[in-house]
């Protein structure tokens, strides 16, 4: 009867834990009914800021529905240090992977936008706070190579802490892997648009992230290479106002456009649709 | 002068063997032959007592030697094994960061461009060079200077030695990410030989911006890492810096494998630069002679290669790091 119990363990698992009713901005800090911010898109109500989301959502918002086809789905990191301090990274990763029900801190695939074919790859700040080891280096080349040789627009969301300590000096290198990979499209003339969410820093924003022909940002998105206390522990002062926000990245002329994440898919295709004649037009059919 | 020396807690011991050998020098003026037999009998026991210490020394003191003050710098380097050199400033943009110098000049009679993080020797000059740790103008520059390099068909030799790119205001303000960045991306379509060699601190992205290499090469006890040991025992332990130690910063190094013999076993470096007994900073001319042989050595080979051999195994090189085969 072992068969019995098991699916019956499996039924109490799946019973949905419900989440807090109330949900406090990151910006304005404001106290605020998790369904009206879940009906906005996830945008506070109060000030704009753009909550985090995963990268199943941020997908489905972007893209042509249904038209999402993953790449690279089952890449699996193999631990190159053997990273056993303090918690064994391995471990980390299944439990997350448990936890989470996402295999990796990024998704990549095919999809179209507004019928147009782009190859994406996604962030998800869910998964140890989206930070790059070889497994999203590996996705995003993946996608990039294909765009490369396909001759296909790529675009990118970023939402990242920066590098993944735990795969050290290898999660370093995804830095260059990403930016060579970017190197191919802009030398084969295929649009990369970049979009940067909250947050944007460290080895995400120095390679793959900055190296878009056109960067958008998410509205009140932190965005910079080193982390706010970091900088506040060297150089001693209070940091200015709205440092390292999308809008003093754009008063510096870092970025192109902030754009309200109910308005990104229409954008990025009006960008497509300019940038993008000469790659390979695939019409979309519903 | 031996006792003029900045020693590591590690090398006390011989530090004491060789003030002793100092002051007995200073005693013996060469005359007494009792004395000049002692003080060699306890020079080699001096050598002995650092070989054994350097034998088993592990990846936190890797690091300490790494940071050696009297360690030799790109300057050092450059004024031993180059000659002409012609140091080119500025990024045209915005300023000249001293934290990096560029240039011309020929090695072994071979004109090259030259490019490393600097870090100062006295306290004005390591305010003024910022530790070794770059604004985005010094990227900027060395970026323009590898596009020179490109266009005059010269080899680029970049020298890596930096705690990482500067975390302030200014930097952020003026794109410390995108410049670091842009250096990443440029550097995989320049065509012309790279050669890249870690000397002292690999920091990080702020080192990365410049070892875009067909060859990457290490002293030997330079360490490379993607955060200082210490950075990460403070993320490990959810302390700050300063509630940490020593205990931790030695598991944070070993976890991180961060050594050049490390690096090489994980197949990112090419090749290993032995160092003198003791490291660089005891013996920059010898340190600076096999830096000068494995060069000419590997740009020697890179010659040989067309341009476009050369840029898709600098590409294959770094793609295949941590290439993944789905399951």
């Amino acid at each position: 009867m072992a068969w019995f119990k098991k699916s019956k363990k499996i039924e109490s698992r799946t019973v949905k834990v419900p989440e807090g009713l109330w949900v406090k901005c990151n910006s304005c800090k404001e106290i605020i009914y998790r369904k009206e911010v879940d009906r906005n898109l996830k945008i506070c109500p109060k000030c704009n800021y753009h909550f985090r989301i995963s990268a199943k959502e941020r997908i489905s918002l972007l893209i042509d529905d249904e038209s999402f086809i993953e790449l690279g789905r089952d890449l699996k990191s193999e631990d190159p240090l053997n990273f056993k301090v303090q918690s064994i990274y391995k471990e980390k990763l299944s439990a997350l992977k448990r936890k989470t029900n996402i295999n990796e801190a990024a998704s990549a695939g095919t999809a179209s936008i507004e019928g147009k074919k782009v190859y994406i790859v996604v962030l998800d700040f869910s998964f140890m706070g989206g930070s790059m080891g070889s497994v999203v280096g590996e996705k995003f080349v993946l996608a990039a190579e294909r765009a490369a040789a396909e001759n296909i627009p790529l675009i990118s969301v970023a939402s990242s802490g920066g590098a993944r300590m735990h795969e050290g000096i290898v999660s370093l290198m995804q830095m260059a892997k990403t930016s060579a990979a970017v190197a191919k499209l802009k030398t084969a003339g295929i649009p990369y648009i970049s979009v940067l969410a909250d947050p944007t820093f460290g080895g995400v924003s120095a390679s793959f992230a900055m190296l878009g022909d056109i960067i958008i940002a998410e509205p009140k998105s932190l965005i910079g290479f080193a982390g706010p206390r970091v900088i506040e522990q060297t150089i001693k002062q209070q940091l200015p106002e709205n440092f390292q926000t999308a809008e003093f990245l754009l008063e510096h002329g870092m970025i192109d456009m902030i754009i309200n994440r109910k308005d990104l898919k229409q954008t990025i295709g009006k960008i497509l649709s300019m940038v993008a004649l000469k790659t390979a037009s695939v019409t979309y059919t519903s | 002068m031996n006792n003029m020396h900045h020693y590591l807690d590690f090398e006390k011991p011989v530090a004491e063997l060789e003030s002793k050998i100092a002051d007995l020098k200073n005693l013996a003026d060469g005359k007494d032959m009792n004395i000049s037999s002692e003080i060699t009998k306890l020079e080699k026991k001096a050598d002995e007592l650092r070989a054994d210490i350097f034998s088993k020394i592990t990846p936190w003191q890797k690091t300490l030697i790494a940071r050696h003050p009297e360690r030799p710098y790109t300057l050092d380097y450059i004024n031993m094994i180059m000659e002409d050199f012609l140091e080119l400033h500025g990024d045209r943009h915005y300023a000249d960061d001293p934290a990096i110098v560029s240039g011309i000049a020929k090695l072994q009679g071979i004109p090259v461009a030259i490019i490393g993080h600097q870090k100062g020797r006295s306290t004005g000059d390591r305010i003024k060079r910022n530790f070794g740790q770059p604004h985005p103008e010094g990227y900027r520059k060395s970026l323009r200077i590898m596009k020179l390099a490109e266009r005059f068909s010269m080899p680029i030799i970049t020298l890596i030695d930096t705690p990482g790119a500067y975390p302030g205001i200014e930097a952020e303000e003026r794109g410390q990410a995108g410049a670091i960045a842009d250096n990443l991306m440029e550097m995989f379509t320049l065509k012309t030989p790279i050669i890249a060699v870690i000397i002292g601190e690999g920091g990080s992205g702020g080192a990365l911006a410049l070892a875009i290499g067909d060859r990457v090469l290490m002293m030997e006890h330079s360490v490379y890492s993607v955060i200082s040991p210490e950075g990460c025992a403070a993320i490990l332990w959810n302390k700050s810096e300063t509630a940490i130690g020593q205990n931790e910063y030695e598991k944070a190094a070993d976890a991180l494998k961060i050594t050049s013999s490390n690096l090489k076993d994980l197949g990112i470096i090419d090749e290993i630069i032995p160092e003198p007994l003791g490291g660089a900073h005891r013996d920059h001319q010898t340190a600076a002679s096999s830096l000068s042989d494995a060069l000419k050595l590997h740009m020697d080979q890179l010659n040989e290669k067309s341009s476009e051999e050369l840029l898709e195994s600098r590409y294959n090189k770094f793609r295949l790091i941590g290439k993944l085969q789905e399951q």
